[in-house]
């Protein structure tokens, strides 16, 4: 069975569907309410035997590289440009096929915003490669 | 409880000479066996039935080595001892120094302390931290090896021991293993060896914790901070337990940060709601804790930030800002430094000032449960601004 990770961005990716504030602006019940899906979707998952693990990233990011020899890493410090892609986290997920990937993306993306009424926020689908090829195909 | 007998078989074969890398991994088979053989045949005397099986695979383990190498195994044929019948505690503190060698790095003193003195398997440790089994096995045996050569004989740095115990407690309730149930079983048993005040302090602090853990998370999970906890679901007993583990640690006259730390926890549980809490009682408490470092904004900044939180109660939310003010280039970019600071703003009646911080302080947050909890104050607090 095919893994995929359901991609969650701080920022990045098409254009926001239904843009909205921070949620520290929301209102408190529609936090609670964001939040109680979330939740639900992992368990839904686990239930469901589709579940592999699920992260969240914090926001800070480095990108760092080799200084040459004798030499210190190199990180960028400092902001970075508020274009560039930023995860926020995922959920991965072992499925059936690819449209049962893009059917539990959707439903993720229908997590309530402001008001309660949906997200519609970009989930990014990406499909794990397997280190091995399955044996019959 | 199988786990309680480790130290003692433990500490006996690596006294009679053993070394110990090959003596721990003996017993943690023999645990393995006893795990599937014990059920249905339990043994008469579980700790020798423990150090025999685990003397005879480090015989076994010597013979096929000795295979290699082409020597004579029978000088190692030695028939299995009953384990010596040192005091409990002396074993867990001889264990506890061989696990907490300062050449280690913390990760790896705190697992081989949890698999070595704790009894716990490679998997549970594994779960425990997250991380494949495979990897904690690796670190284990790393260490380990780090330590062959070494001397092992002497007495360790008991600072270096209280604080990968403190790591252990503080490493999580969340996991499947009770990390925290396992830091206070071990600090108790390293307390029958030292009467070492701090030793004590560090026992009291856990228990004074923990007895609050039923009240730390709601139903769904959701922190709940100290001043609105249910306290009734409190642990009575753990408290009353904390409270005169302390008060002998105190009769020694000679403070320490955990002493210090278990006082200002006692004085949390002792109150009835938040508002009877006795915070200049508090306050004084933290000014000796700021008092144990020398420049204390620079080498213990967690304490003035727990001093700025007493100073706002008792001296009126702006002190305890102006506080919080002198850290800002120390801890400014970590998240508790702005949740306090949010705590103080709400304090003080300036919700926006609060909803920001707490705003901020979400952005910075590296756990979870941490970050929802920031994000809802912050959206409560802005809600009430509005």
């Amino acid at each position: 069975m095919p893994k995929y990770l359901l991609l969650k961005h701080y920022r990045g990716g098409p254009e926001h569907h239904r843009p909205v504030p921070p949620m520290d602006q929301w209102a408190p019940e529609d936090v609670e309410a964001h939040m109680a899906f979330l939740f639900h979707v992992t368990e839904l998952l686990q239930k469901n035997g589709e579940f592999v693990d699920a992260q969240a990233l914090t926001q800070t990011r480095t990108w760092v590289r080799y200084g040459g020899p004798d030499a210190a890493p190199v990180t960028t410090d400092g902001p970075l440009p508020e274009t560039s892609d930023l995860v926020a986290g995922w959920y991965m997920i072992d499925v059936d096929s690819y449209e049962r990937a893009v059917e539990l993306a959707a439903y993720v993306s229908s997590e309530p915003g402001p008001g309660g009424t949906p997200l519609y926020e970009w989930i990014d689908v990406r499909e794990v490669m397997s280190d091995v090829p399955r044996t019959a195909d | 409880m199988l786990r309680a007998l480790v130290p003692g078989v433990l500490a006996a074969l690596v006294r009679r000479g053993e070394d110990f890398d090959a003596a721990e991994d003996a017993l943690q088979e023999a645990l393995l066996e006893a795990l599937r053989v014990w059920p249905e045949h339990p043994p008469r005397d579980p700790r020798a039935w423990l150090a025999t099986v685990a003397t005879r695979r480090l015989i076994d383990a010597r013979r096929s080595e000795a295979a290699r190498h082409r020597r004579e195994d029978a000088a190692y044929a030695a028939e299995p001892r009953p384990a010596a019948a040192a005091e409990e505690g002396d074993d867990t503190l001889f264990l506890l120094f061989c696990c907490c060698h300062p050449d280690l790095p913390p990760a790896s003193q705190v697992a081989l302390t949890l698999r070595a003195v704790g009894g716990l398997t490679t998997r549970e440790i594994a779960d425990a931290f997250y991380v494949p089994e495979a990897t904690m096995a690796q670190r284990i045996s790393r260490a380990k090896r780090a330590l062959r050569g070494r001397r092992l004989d002497r007495p360790g740095d008991l600072a270096v021991v209280l604080r990968v115990l403190y790591l252990v407690y503080t490493a999580g309730h969340a996991g499947r293993v009770d990390l925290a149930g396992e830091a206070i079983r071990l600090a108790r048993q390293l307390t029958l060896a030292t009467a070492e005040p701090e030793a004590h302090g560090l026992l009291a602090l856990m228990l004074l914790n923990h007895a609050r853990l039923p009240a730390r998370f709601d139903r769904d999970g959701r922190i709940v901070t100290l001043d609105r906890q249910d306290r009734g679901r409190w642990d009575t007993r753990e408290i009353a337990e904390g409270v005169r583990v302390l008060q002998s640690a105190l009769a020694a006259e000679r403070p320490g940060r955990y002493q210090v730390e278990a006082a200002i926890a006692a004085l949390h549980d002792d109150a009835a709601n938040a508002d009877e809490t006795d915070w200049p009682q508090i306050l004084a408490w933290y000014d000796d804790l700021v008092a144990l470092t020398a420049d204390p904004v620079r080498q213990d900044p967690a304490a003035v930030l727990g001093r700025a939180v007493a100073v706002g109660h008792v001296l009126g939310a702006a002190a305890g800002l102006r506080e919080t003010d002198r850290l800002r280039e120390v801890i400014g970019e970590r998240h508790r430094w702005h949740a306090v600071r949010g705590h103080l703003h709400e304090m003080a009646g300036d919700r926006a000032a609060a909803a920001s911080a707490y705003a901020e302080a979400a952005r910075r947050a590296t756990n979870v449960a941490e970050r929802d909890h920031l994000v809802r104050s912050a959206a409560r607090a802005r809600a009430g601004a509005a």
